[in-house]
């Protein structure tokens, strides 16, 4: 059995839709100070650093350079991963599974309001040779992917609305969300078409922001108690990646998440998830991909995840809260930070620390991330208190 | 020699059509908050001042300025304005075009360590008014040497890193 890891310290930045006072690094240097601060420790005490970005996304070519300063990692073993944050944690989880470190911590950061246009950078990452010379605006992506999943399972158009407007409620009680509004269905359904079924309601907008969170292995735990912050345990971590040709997925499903999702479940000894998970944090970078993840994590059967969340299953009272932190449509999509930020949430609730939006009793909850247009990747980390 | 193998690709080939060539203008374009420390840097530019901070724990000087000190990991408040004059750390001669092609004039890239800031720390410019030829450059220059900057007239500075034009050797 392989030495669970914990998450001691956490640090964050709310998220905003701009953030024009601080620098990147700035950003950076005030979540690194916070997870110090609540983990009791130095940086200096850090065995190994885990960055998840991209240079197209920072705007400078080998952006890992700019990593170690403002997390206090100069001259110490860093390294930057272009992937999601989730799948960051994945690395960090590995490096302390070996037992010759002690302690790590994973980065992550938006500065998504730098980027003058965002589209033409997610344009760049389609085929250059037989995809990108049709010049659709990338987003079209979402909206085949959108039309057959709705077709192949059921869900409707309503039902993905829905979504958007109970997430961004539920932002409204969560202090570091950007995007908290008290939208209805009918308002995200008659928002202006984008590609169809797609509507701008649907759709997360940008977020800056920055979050770093301090892990340990678990026997280390009782040395670092108890100046460290309640210690969150990850049970279970995966991560996939499907093919980039596009025309050959099942873009009715989010086969990712069910390949990640059988490997965290698989680690933390999950067989029934909807009855040992009491909470999850899911991808909503648009709304049918709520939907698509909960069917494809094994939270609703499929065809059914848009009726149990009309009927309040996945609302913060309900059996299976869904996005209590108001998902990435409430709190703003982060680039290869909005996988951290679901992490986040899952530790802060089970930390006890969500506040008004705290839920009732939960020990054991889930955080899912997806890379984001037009890739198919994916990571799923189960967390538990104890 | 033996020859490589394969066939190597010719320009002719590319300008022709005969292999396919496929064409995309990268749109990528980034508004970078300079946020705090460097806000103040550029401004000070603009003002015809150096500006850099001082760590209270390790008592270095930084140029340019930032809010943390990366070794020691804490805040930094404190603002100094240096005097613009330093000495050369080290300096370069290079005759490369950005289209690879050669120089006739070739440009002298310089690392100046600024005067009150801590040894090693100082920032990258250009040295002007060195002559045009490698003797020359290598006959004027050396490390150590003191230097001082060429602001642009008040006037034409906008508060980037090139309202100091260059730099040069002081006088004396």
């Amino acid at each position: 059995m392989l030495e669970r890891a914990a998450i001691i310290g956490i640090g964050y930045t709310p998220l905003r839709p701009v953030s024009p006072e601080v620098s990147f690094r700035e950003l950076i240097f005030e979540a690194a100070v916070k997870a110090y601060a609540d983990a009791g420790i130095e940086p200096g005490q850090v065995s190994t650093f885990v960055s998840v970005t991209e240079d197209y996304v920072e705007g400078t070519a080998i952006a890992d350079e700019y990593v170690p300063d403002q997390l206090g990692a100069v001259l110490k073993p860093v390294h930057t991963i272009t992937t999601d944050g989730i799948t960051g944690i994945a690395s960090l989880v590995m490096q302390l599974a070996t037992e010759q470190l002690d302690i790590g911590v994973i980065e992550g950061h938006s500065k998504a309001s730098n980027i003058v246009h965002p589209a033409h950078i997610e344009a760049l990452a389609l085929d250059p040779i037989y995809a990108r010379p049709l010049a659709f605006h990338p987003r079209y992506v979402a909206g085949l992917e959108m039309r057959a999943f709705l077709e192949a399972t059921g869900n409707t158009e309503e039902q993905a609305a829905l979504v958007a407007a109970v997430n961004r409620r539920s932002a409204l009680r969560n202090p570091l969300a950007a995007y908290p509004a008290n939208l209805t269905a009918a308002d995200a359904l008659a928002s202006a078409p984008v590609a169809e079924p797609l509507k701008r309601g649907d759709i997360a907008q940008p977020a800056d922001g920055a979050i770093v969170l301090v892990l340990a292995r678990e026997s280390r735990l009782p040395q670092l108690a108890p100046k460290c912050g309640r210690p969150v345990f990850i049970d279970g971590i995966g991560w996939t990646q499907d093919t980039p040709n596009i025309e050959e997925r099942d873009l009715s499903r989010a086969v990712y998440a069910e390949k990640a999702a059988q490997m965290a479940y698989r680690r933390a000894g999950i067989t029934n998830p909807t009855a040992q998970l009491d909470f999850a944090e899911v991808d909503d970078t648009f709304s049918y991909k709520e939907l698509q993840h909960l069917e494809s994590l094994g939270l609703a059967r499929s065809g059914e995840s848009g009726r149990l969340l009309a009927e309040g299953r996945f609302s913060p009272g309900g059996a299976l809260p869904v996005n209590p932190s108001g998902g990435h449509l409430g709190c703003g999509y982060a680039y290869d930070m909005s996988g951290l930020r679901s992490v986040l949430e899952a530790a802060l609730q089970l930390r006890g620390q969500a506040g008004e939006r705290q839920l009732d009793g939960v020990r054991r909850g889930l955080a899912q991330s997806w890379r984001g247009l037009p890739t198919a990747t994916g990571a799923v980390a189960v967390l538990s208190r104890q | 020699m033996e020859p490589f193998s394969g066939t190597s690709l010719t320009d002719h080939a590319l300008v022709s059509g005969e292999v396919l060539l496929s064409f995309w203008q990268p749109k990528a374009l980034y508004r970078w908050d300079a946020g705090v420390a460097i806000s103040a840097f550029l401004d000070g530019l603009k003002a015809g001042k150096l500006l850099a901070t001082r760590c209270p724990e390790c008592r270095r000087t930084l140029a340019p300025p930032r809010v943390f000190c990366e070794l020691c990991f804490r805040p930094i408040g404190d603002w100094v304005e240096l005097p613009g004059a330093g000495t050369i750390n080290t300096y370069s001669v290079s005759y490369v075009n950005w289209d690879a092609t050669r120089r006739r004039t070739p440009e002298v890239p310089v690392v100046v360590e600024l005067d009150g800031a801590s040894p090693g720390i100082g920032i990258l410019h250009l040295m002007g008014e060195v002559g045009t030829t490698l003797e020359e450059i290598t006959g004027k220059l050396r490390i150590g040497a003191p230097v001082q900057p060429v602001w642009k007239p008040a006037a034409e500075r906008e508060g980037a890193i090139t309202d100091i034009r260059y730099f040069r050797l002081a006088e004396g």
